[in-house]
This record gives C-alpha cells, structure tokens and sequence, in this order.
C-alpha cells in the first residue's frame, strides 16, 4: 500500500486536532465547573448549607458506601428502571405488531394515543399510588407510563414506513403477512427499536424518579425529597449527581448494543 | 394445443376516493411455453398492473386469466415475480437472501438448496455465497435477485422493468445476461419495459399497449434470423431498425 499524499496526511491530522480540542474542551469545562462550585463554596461566595460542595458531596458519598445506605437506593432505583424500561420495550414491540396487523384497531385509537403520549405523566403518578399502593410495582408503572406511549407511536410509525415494495417482493414469493411481519418489518426496524430504545431508557428513569418522589421508602429520588424535607441537600446533590452518572451509563449501555448489532451487519 | 398463458378480456380499475380510473380494459392475448414476450407502453399505461394482475397479486374487474388451463389463484406457484429493483436484505447474507422464497413457502430441503447452488455456481455468485448485498456491484445484486425466483422453479416468470435502476452499460450487459440465463433454464417470460429497443432486443413478440386506459394497441412478432440470438447481437441485426420505427409508430399514433 502507498503512503497517503501530503494533502491527504494533512487534512487527517487537521481531523485530529480538532476532535483533541474538542475532548480537551470537555474535560476542561467539568473541571473548571467543579472547581470553581467548590472554591466559591470555600471562600463564602456561596451557601454550602444551599448548594453543597463537590467535597461534602463526595464525603457524603464515602459515609453512604460506608454505611452501605448508597447501594440500596442506587440499586433500587437503578433496577426498577431498567425492569420498566424492559417492560416498555416488550408491550411496545407487542402493541405496535397489534397495531399494525389491525389497521382498523390502529386508526380508532391514534388519537387515543396521541393524547396520551402528551399528557403530563407526573400527573398520573399520585392517581397510580392511590390505585396500586406505594410499592416497587408503582414505581415500574410510572417509569413505563412515560414511554410506553411514545414508543408505540413511534414504533408503529417505522412499522409502516417499511419500503413497500419489499413488501411486494414477500407477496411475489407467496408470504403471508406473518413472513411480511418476520421477514421484512420486524428485521428492518431493527435500528428503529434501538434508537427509540436510546430515547426511553432515559424516559423511564424519569418515570421511575417521579414515582419515588411520592411513593417510595428507598431509591434516589426518595432521597432527593426526603433530603430537601430534612434539610440535608448534600443527600440532594449527591444523589442528582448520582441520577447523571447512571443516565449517562444507560445510555451507554444502548449504544452499546446498537455498536453490536452494526458490526453484526458488516 | 393449449397455451400456457391465457388472457380473456381483462379488464381492471384503481377505485378511490376521487373516483375510479379505468387502468386496463379489454386485455386478451396468449403465451405459449417457452416463449420471450415483452409488454411496453407510455408510462402509466398499466404495464406493471398487467404483471400483479397476472401473478395473481391483484383480481381483474371482470376477464379470465389462466395458466396452464387453470385459474392463476390455483396456480399462483408456478410464477416467479422479478421487480424493478433487487430488494436484497441487508441483514441476510446473499445465500440466505436466495433462501428467502424457499423458506416462505416451506420448501427448505436439501435437493431445492442444492439448486440454489448449482445456479450459484453456473451464473458466477459462488464466491458471493456468504457476502453481504452491498459488496455486489448492480449487475451482480439483480443476478442474484434472478436467482431467488429462480430458486423456486417457476414456469412463468414475470420481469417488472428489471433493469431500470442500473446506469445504461451495465443495463445493457445484465439484459444480456439475464435473457440468456431465461433462455438456458428454459424459462417462459414476460417482461414489461418502457425501453423500446431493449423490448425488440430480448422478445419473440412485442405487446404495444395505448396510453390510459391500457389496451392492446398492437402485437408485432419479432423475426431476427441468426444464430444463438442474444439481445446484444439483436440490437446489430438489419432488422432491428425497422421493427424499432413500427413499435415507433404503433405507439405515437393517438387515434
């Protein structure tokens, strides 16, 4: 193989440079962001009894791990998520073949859905402890109340988007509409899922913090009001903080898969 | 002797919300087996709803279509269907693309597959067999898209503007090859093009249809003597001309 031209080995190290900016830009925004909550908390510029300090955060972290407090919340939380979020993922794919095997049932309840997809899901989620008791099971509907809809929308939108002449091409060979569906729709909707899979693993840990705010002994969202009730918003912090890091692993996790499933492809 | 192929006066309407428009009327012509016939027309003529009537995909308004004596619901298996574009799945690999109409229809056994492989192997593919669709140039895709409804053993095939997507040399190179493969397995086909000189090229008789509603304008039987005819050495022939300015003729002329 021949070396790439100059030109060519400039514009790549041109690339480069800019994506090295880029990163180096990033770390230095949360450094500096940390730095500077902590050092206005130390010299007074802010109430560190309001706002806390990344140093009281992470020491009531440590005394949490300590204690072992942190993995009960973190862990309840985390695994009523990702159980709504499964949940969600499986009536979705469900009500979405329904909806599309039954055009009929899809067009009397579009408006149905769209309504429910823009209403208010906190709304709902005092109405759900009334009705189900403040349990684990509460929260899992809440977490799910604020994607299912979302999902079978946008689901069954791609379902229909489907080419139709590939369509046609499984009705040349003599399919029935369960080879369309096994075939064609399902398989090529596939990166469809992922990237609405992407968008809910988020919405449910919305849902499910919601449902703790109100219905909840455990978790970090109980922890964030119970924090704000007592005064401790160190608790508070700690645990938004907490919410971003698992936000920012679950999203990860989805992209993960959607790498998988690509490399699959090639 | 019976035809292979019959059509009795069909005639098919597209019903919408807007009213109903007339898209064939009165179509009837035969095909006898082992015979090359190609459909063309002026665009929105109802070509392509002639090959989805044919392979039973739609139901005539009123006529008889029927295969080997027989109506086309009874018979529809016999048919295979080749669209303008291959639709080759990109999350199956080109084997398991050409599996597809085997496994729809529940006919996965080994001799079938064995099949798979011999036209794998006469047509140039083998190599292909565990590639990915996008690794094959346009050529390759709609040869491998023959070979899927090959795969199926059909006694009818029915080209749906097979060739239209390709850029106009290798059109011209697949044409060729595709015809000649038809021939070697010695298929019956209809194919439905708007390109005159590639219908003249490939076909033992030529079906001009009118403009909406479709009807049958005029059949012209092509006679290209030489040896081992292929669409390539056709469009050479003296011939060739003179049937291109009829065909020409046939559908410029609005009375």
């Amino acid at each position: 193989m021949t070396s790439p031209s100059l030109s060519q080995q400039e514009y790549l190290k041109g690339l480069k440079r800019h994506r090295q900016f880029v990163t180096n830009a990033r770390i230095l925004l949360f450094v500096a962001f940390i730095l500077i909550w902590e050092l206005s908390a130390r010299f007074g510029l802010i109430d560190s009894f309001i706002f806390s300090s990344p140093a009281r955060i992470a020491s009531t972290f440590i005394s949490m791990v300590k204690d072992g407090s942190i993995f009960l919340h973190v862990g309840m939380t985390l695994a009523e998520t990702l159980l709504s979020f499964l949940l969600v993922v499986i009536f979705g794919i469900l009500i979405s073949v329904l909806l599309w095997l039954c055009p009929k049932l899809s067009q009397i309840l579009e408006p149905y859905l769209v309504i429910l997809n823009s209403l208010p899901k906190s709304a709902l989620a005092p109405l759900l402890i009334v009705w189900l008791g403040a349990n684990m099971n509460t929260i899992i509907v809440a977490g799910m109340s604020v994607a299912i809809f979302g999902t079978v929308l946008n689901l069954y939108t791609g379902f229909q988007e489907v080419d139709p002449d590939k369509i046609k091409l499984i009705y040349t060979l003599r399919g029935t509409k369960k080879d369309v569906l096994f075939k064609v729709v399902l398989p090529s909707t596939i990166p469809i899922i992922i990237s609405i899979m992407k968008v809910n693993i988020g919405l449910c840990l919305v849902g499910v913090v919601i449902g703790e705010f109100i219905g909840a002994r455990c978790g970090l969202g109980y922890l964030i009001i119970y924090g704000t009730q007592v005064f401790k918003l160190d608790w508070v912090l700690m645990s938004i903080v907490i919410l971003c890091i698992i936000a920012m692993g679950l999203y990860a996790m989805i992209n993960l898969i959607e790498k998988l499933y690509q490399k699959r492809l090639q | 002797m019976q035809s292979l192929l019959e059509l009795e006066d069909v005639t098919y309407v597209y019903h919408s919300i807007n009213g109903e428009t007339y898209a064939l009327s009165n179509i009837s012509f035969q095909v006898e087996d082992g015979e090359f016939i190609a459909i063309v027309g002026p665009s929105g003529c109802g070509k392509s709803t002639l090959l989805s009537l044919i392979s039973g995909l739609l139901t005539p308004e009123s006529g008889t279509i029927l295969l080997h004596g027989r109506d086309i619901k009874d018979s529809k298996t016999d048919i295979g269907y080749m669209l303008q574009k291959d639709h080759l799945f990109e999350w199956r690999t080109i084997y398991s693309n050409l599996k597809l109409g085997l496994e729809i229809q529940k006919k996965d056994t080994p001799e079938n597959r064995k099949h798979i492989d011999e036209l794998l192997k006469s047509y140039g593919l083998s190599k292909f067999k565990n590639a990915k669709p996008s690794q094959l140039s346009g050529g390759m895709r709609q040869r491998a898209a023959l070979i899927r409804t090959l795969a199926l053993n059909p006694g009818l095939l029915l080209l749906d503007e097979p060739f239209s997507a390709l850029d106009y040399q290798t059109r011209l190179s697949v044409c060729d090859d595709i015809a000649s493969i038809i021939k070697k397995e010695h298929k019956t086909a209809i194919l439905v093009t708007h390109d005159l000189s590639e219908a003249i090229s490939v076909a033992d008789r030529v079906i001009v249809l009118t403009k909406r509603p479709g009807r049958i304008r005029k059949i012209v039987p092509i006679q290209i003597d030489m040896e081992e005819r292929t669409p390539m050495k056709s469009r050479n022939a003296p011939e060739f001309k003179d049937y291109f300015n009829l065909i020409w003729k046939e559908l410029n002329n609005d009375d």
